[in-house]
């Protein structure tokens, strides 16, 4: 049977190269003296360490556990001692270190028990996306996206299509060829656990005519299966996710979305092989096929190889003297990153080496200027203007990049391989994405500061309307007041002492004031005079203190004066606040002059000042003061608490019942506590201390058996 | 050891901007052959002044911008200007007519503007349309293609030489293009038919073989993907559809005929060799096209009510300055979206 196969914009087709590697089957590559495993070798978070250094871990232990939901545990590759958790080079864009388990083989390959499920059919869905997780699979085509992730299909979605991506387009690797030809059996079980798991209507797999071996192997394990291989005509970059979809489906995956949004979902060959291992042979993701290639490799060739192992060390193994290399790249020429360090370990998402001789990848020839012969465009699988993009990206333009659908690049690299020019056009595309992504998260942070400027400005306009509300109530109210006052004719007239009261407080203020000033003078000389050592300070302290009562009785006086004139003075409602916010104003003016008298003391005594003693005295004195307004005023608050509950009370029997019942318990509580200390530390009043507990609970009793009353009263 | 640190791609298609530019120039053999053929040596005798002028030209301004020559010489945009624009000027032409166009399209129209890459005119049309506005006459001086008239030897290499440097009495070489003779006799159409020079094959004597010629080094480009069919199937369409209209639904006194049009003057090396320069035309596919379909029509148009018997210069350049515009508002459409965008900033 035929099936239609679409095609797509662009593509290019440079030199295969295949031939060199694909030829000789799967070696194992060996034990090197040292695995270095990256604890993120995937999208997302790193695992987090669940082993310590000098641990003796089996081959399968589990190094690291996943750390959220798109993060992926590590396993150890065999076993051995963790010899060190710590920064180690690994490959990465920029070159930077990554936390690394470094394990030093103990030579025997223990495993950790383990063991898989013939019929995972019996298995809840959820333990095999489970298994599939702790298993630590990541996309082995290059990406490395956690697997788990992508199987997770939402309940509300229905996958139509289900595709193997066995294209492997990119020259030189041959990694997913050899695997088909030689394990065609076990990928095509793994592709039906991933089938069981999203329930497809088809199974496709995709190879590209490039590769008959393993169109045959796959054709023959897929016989009896409903399973379809579909061959795709050779072209870069067919292997893409969204070229092969386009090519198998004829659909289109959104701009910004993702497969499953149209029904499909792809996984890669390696993927479909280690979840076949995890699920039934039970064995976590701990080594992958690696094709070793480039004419400075002498055997050629696709590798088993642990993960961990050190890119140096693997290439010796076949046969690459490590002294005369001039470009080392991971993954494919097309797409691969170029390795800077022979230290780097192999990781999840390394599917090829490759050491190229000067001959075989010449260095980039030189920039020339665009002449917008548009043969980019004409590659472009995504069907973009590369040329409009480079010179957007050129002229920091990023806007018109943007609009020019940058975001829609897949960086294959196929403008680039055919410009003419030789202009780098992918390194300016990465370029612009950089800047455009950092303008978006500044953009983002500005407007997370706008919104907050402006809810807060919001806020503030809400509290002065409340406010201007209010007033315009009280406004009305006391209107209301002032007419009903004159209404009724004034029963006493204006007391004409608040008038001369008012004379006398002025004056009184005017004394409190030079008083007060005077003090501070004779203050600001006793520091001199301690300062510079003079004889006469205790002539200087006494007047000081003298200074000091004759203010302190001249601010009383007025102070008295004040809420005396204040309470003749003042509506019958104010005078309630009054006695209270004295009280308080007191209580803090003691406060002040208790810290006061407290610092100086201190400075008194770093300064060896003789009048320690003096000082001292005073500071207790003033403490004794501040203690008792504190409690004067705290007095004065619980009297007019209780004050306001008897009205209430008075208005609302069953509430004031309520409150005497809470007030009991408070009591009772309170009594309780203090028995219960008094027995902790053996006090021997604890009898009195019992009487006071039962008199509480008889006194709860009784407030309770009240508000029964009231409340059948009132019911 | 230093490993080589580059991002991806790593492999390149061997090639650089030279070979691209050396294809054109192999293209344009077929049509320097027909025009040397039927006009003799004078052609090829241009090829080379303006070659030699317009590296000259490169060389000179090159240095006073401080670039590396030899790097830009290698690149031979510079003689490609030069030949297209050779290719244009009268066989007849004294030496110093190719001098002036050559290095006006060099200095003025290409390196005042940023050099190769950066130039919005065609400049070997800005050089053509300068000499043809300050120089009518050299610029109109054709000779008789071979074979038309037998008392007329085409010049040999001397004689082309001699007309080039030393400049002859042109009326006695002096011959009128196809395109020149119908407009000068239009509405009489005993005269036109009459006139052998509109009668050859399949239209105007000589020419049709030139215009045939430079259709093959085209449809050579195209093979050779150094251009795309659509600059040219634009131009040749809208050619074809309105001298088609005019022609038999009209009057076929004062309209020429389909082919008549299509095969004369510089209708093939325009649509092949000039309009699809690609630095200053439009650079998507359905931009190329409309840019295309635009210099056809403006040619048509110009050609049948304009002053001047052929048009692609003053077209091109026309288009040239639309070709931006025709750019953003011509994009294609990216994988995953439902519509291309267009403009070039999305409204907020």
């Amino acid at each position: 049977m035929s099936r239609r196969i679409w095609d797509f914009h662009g593509g290019i087709h440079p030199p295969q190269n295949k031939k060199q590697s694909s030829e000789t089957s799967i070696r194992r590559a060996g034990l090197p003296e040292q695995l270095i495993v990256p604890l993120q070798q995937h999208i997302g978070a790193p695992g987090k360490p669940c082993v310590a250094v000098g641990d003796r871990v089996r081959k399968g232990q589990m190094l690291a556990r996943a750390n959220g939901f798109v993060s992926l545990p590590v396993h150890a590759p065999t076993s051995g001692t963790v010899q060190a958790i710590e920064p180690r080079p690994i490959q990465h864009p920029s070159g930077m270190d990554a936390l690394c388990v470094v394990i030093t083989p103990d030579g025997e390959d223990t495993w950790i028990e383990h063991s898989g499920v013939s019929d995972y059919s019996a298995l809840d869905k959820k333990e095999i996306l489970h298994r599939i997780r702790e298993a630590g699979i990541a996309g082995m085509g290059g990406a490395g996206f956690p697997s788990v992730v992508k199987l997770g299909v939402k309940p509300d979605q229905k996958i139509q299509t289900l595709i193997l991506n066995a294209v492997e387009c990119e020259p030189y690797i041959t990694a997913d060829d050899r695997l088909m030809r030689e394990r065609a059996d076990e990928i095509v079980q793994g592709l039906q656990i991933i089938g069981h798991l999203i329930t497809p209507d088809e199974i496709l797999i995709g190879i590209e005519d490039n590769k008959p071996h393993a169109i045959e192997a796959m054709n023959r394990a897929t016989q009896e299966t409903d399973i379809e291989v579909v061959v795709v005509p050779t072209k870069y970059p067919s292997g893409g996710e969204k070229q092969l979809i386009r090519m198998l489906t004829g659909k289109e995956v959104r701009s910004g979305g993702i497969p499953a949004d149209v029904g499909v979902v792809c996984h890669n060959t390696g993927t479909a092989y280690a979840i076949k291992r995890a699920i039934m042979d039970g064995e976590p993701l701990i080594s992958r096929i690696t094709t070793l290639t480039g004419d400075y490799v002498a055997d050629k060739g696709n590798y088993e190889v642990l993960l961990g192992t050190p890119v140096g060390w693997l290439l010796q193994q076949a046969g690459v003297k490590a002294t005369d290399l001039h470009r080392l790249i991971m993954g494919g020429p097309m797409m691969g990153f170029a390795v800077h360090n022979m230290a780097v370990p192999v990781v999840k998402t390394t599917n090829c080496l490759l050491v190229p001789t000067l001959e075989e990848f010449p260095d980039p020839a030189a920039e020339q200027p665009c002449i917008r012969c548009g043969t980019c465009a004409q590659a472009c699988p995504v069907n973009l203007l590369p040329q409009q993009l480079y010179w957007f990206a050129k002229t920091k333009e990023f806007d018109k990049a943007a609009h020019f659908n940058l975001a829609d690049c897949i960086e294959c690299g196929a403008c680039s391989y055919v410009c003419p020019s030789n202009i780098p056009l992918v390194q300016y595309y990465r370029f612009a994405k950089g800047e455009i992504r950092t303008q978006q998260q500044e953009q983002a942070k500005a407007d997370h500061a706008r919104q907050r400027f402006e809810a807060r400005q919001a806020r503030l306009a809400r509290e002065e309307e409340e406010k201007e509300r209010k007033r315009q109530e009280r406004a009305k109210a006391a209107a209301a007041k002032q007419a009903q006052k004159k209404a009724a004719p004034a029963e006493k007239p204006a007391p004409t002492a608040a008038i001369t009261g008012g004379d006398d407080l002025a004056k009184l203020q005017t004394a409190a004031a030079s008083t007060m000033k005077r003090y501070k003078e004779a203050q600001k000389a006793l520091a001199t005079a301690e300062k510079n050592g003079t004889d006469n300070l205790e002539a200087l302290q006494k007047k000081v203190a003298q200074l000091k009562e004759k203010a302190d009785q001249a601010k009383a006086a007025f102070t008295s004066a004040k809420s005396a004139q204040a309470e003749d003075a003042a509506p019958p409602a104010a005078t309630k606040e009054d006695p209270l916010a004295a009280l308080k104003q007191a209580s803090a003016d003691d406060f002040a002059a208790y810290k006061a008298a407290e610092q100086a003391l201190q400075e008194a005594q770093a300064n060896n000042g003789a009048d320690t003693q003096a000082l001292q005295q005073r500071v207790i004195e003033l403490k004794a003061k501040s203690d008792a307004s504190k409690a004067a005023m705290k007095a004065a608050r619980a009297r007019q608490k209780e004050e306001i509950q008897q009205q209430n009370a008075a208005s609302d029997p069953v509430k004031a019942a309520k409150m005497e019942v809470a007030k009991q318990q408070v009591l009772l509580k309170k009594a309780t506590k203090a028995l219960q200390a008094a027995k902790d530390s053996d006090a021997g009043a604890t009898d009195a201390l019992q009487e006071n507990v039962s008199a509480a609970e008889q006194a709860l009793q009784a407030a309770e058996h009240a508000l029964k009353k009231v409340e059948e009263e009132h019911a | 050891m230093a490993l080589l640190s580059v991002t991806s791609p790593h492999i390149h298609k061997p090639g650089n901007t030279g070979g691209f530019m050396r294809q054109v120039l192999y293209a344009t053999l077929p049509g320097l052959f027909m025009l040397t053929y039927f006009f003799g040596f004078g052609t090829l005798i241009n090829v080379v002044i303006a070659s030699a002028v317009a590296m000259g030209c490169e060389a000179l301004i090159l240095k006073v911008r401080n670039k590396p020559i030899a790097f830009y010489l290698n690149d031979y945009s510079a003689v490609v200007t030069a030949v297209l624009l050779a290719l244009a000027i009268p066989p007849t032409a004294p030496w110093w007519l190719t001098v002036i166009g050559c290095a006006f399209a060099i200095v003025v129209a290409k390196h005042l503007y940023g050099g190769l890459g950066m130039n919005p005119f065609n400049p070997a049309m800005v050089g053509y349309v300068l000499l043809l506005i300050s120089f009518p006459k050299e610029m109109t001086t054709w000779l008789p293609a071979a074979g038309l008239d037998n008392s007329v030897n085409v010049p040999g290499v001397f004689e082309s030489l001699r007309l080039t440097f030393l400049g002859t009495n042109p009326d006695a070489l002096s011959g009128a293009t196809p395109l020149d003779t119908f407009k000068t006799y239009a509405g009489q159409p005993e005269v036109l038919d009459s006139n052998a020079i509109l009668h050859g094959t399949f239209a105007g004597y000589g020419w049709e073989w030139v215009n045939i010629a430079f259709l093959l080094g085209g449809v050579y480009l195209i093979w050779k993907k150094i251009i795309t069919w659509h600059i040219p199937a634009g131009m040749l369409l809208s050619i074809f559809l309105l001298s088609g209209f005019f022609n038999t639904a009209v009057d076929a006194d004062n309209y020429p005929s389909i082919m008549h049009h299509l095969l004369s003057g510089g209708t093939m090396l325009g649509a092949f060799f000039i309009a699809t320069d690609p630095v200053t035309a439009a650079t998507s596919n359905r931009g190329k096209i409309i840019y295309g379909f635009l210099i056809g029509l403006l040619t048509y148009v110009i050609r049948t009510w304009g002053g001047y018997p052929d048009a692609v210069a003053f077209s091109v350049l026309l288009m040239n300055l639309a070709a931006p515009t025709l750019d953003y508002y011509t994009q294609p459409r990216t994988y995953g979206h439902r519509q291309p965008n267009k403009g070039l900033a999305k409204p907020d």
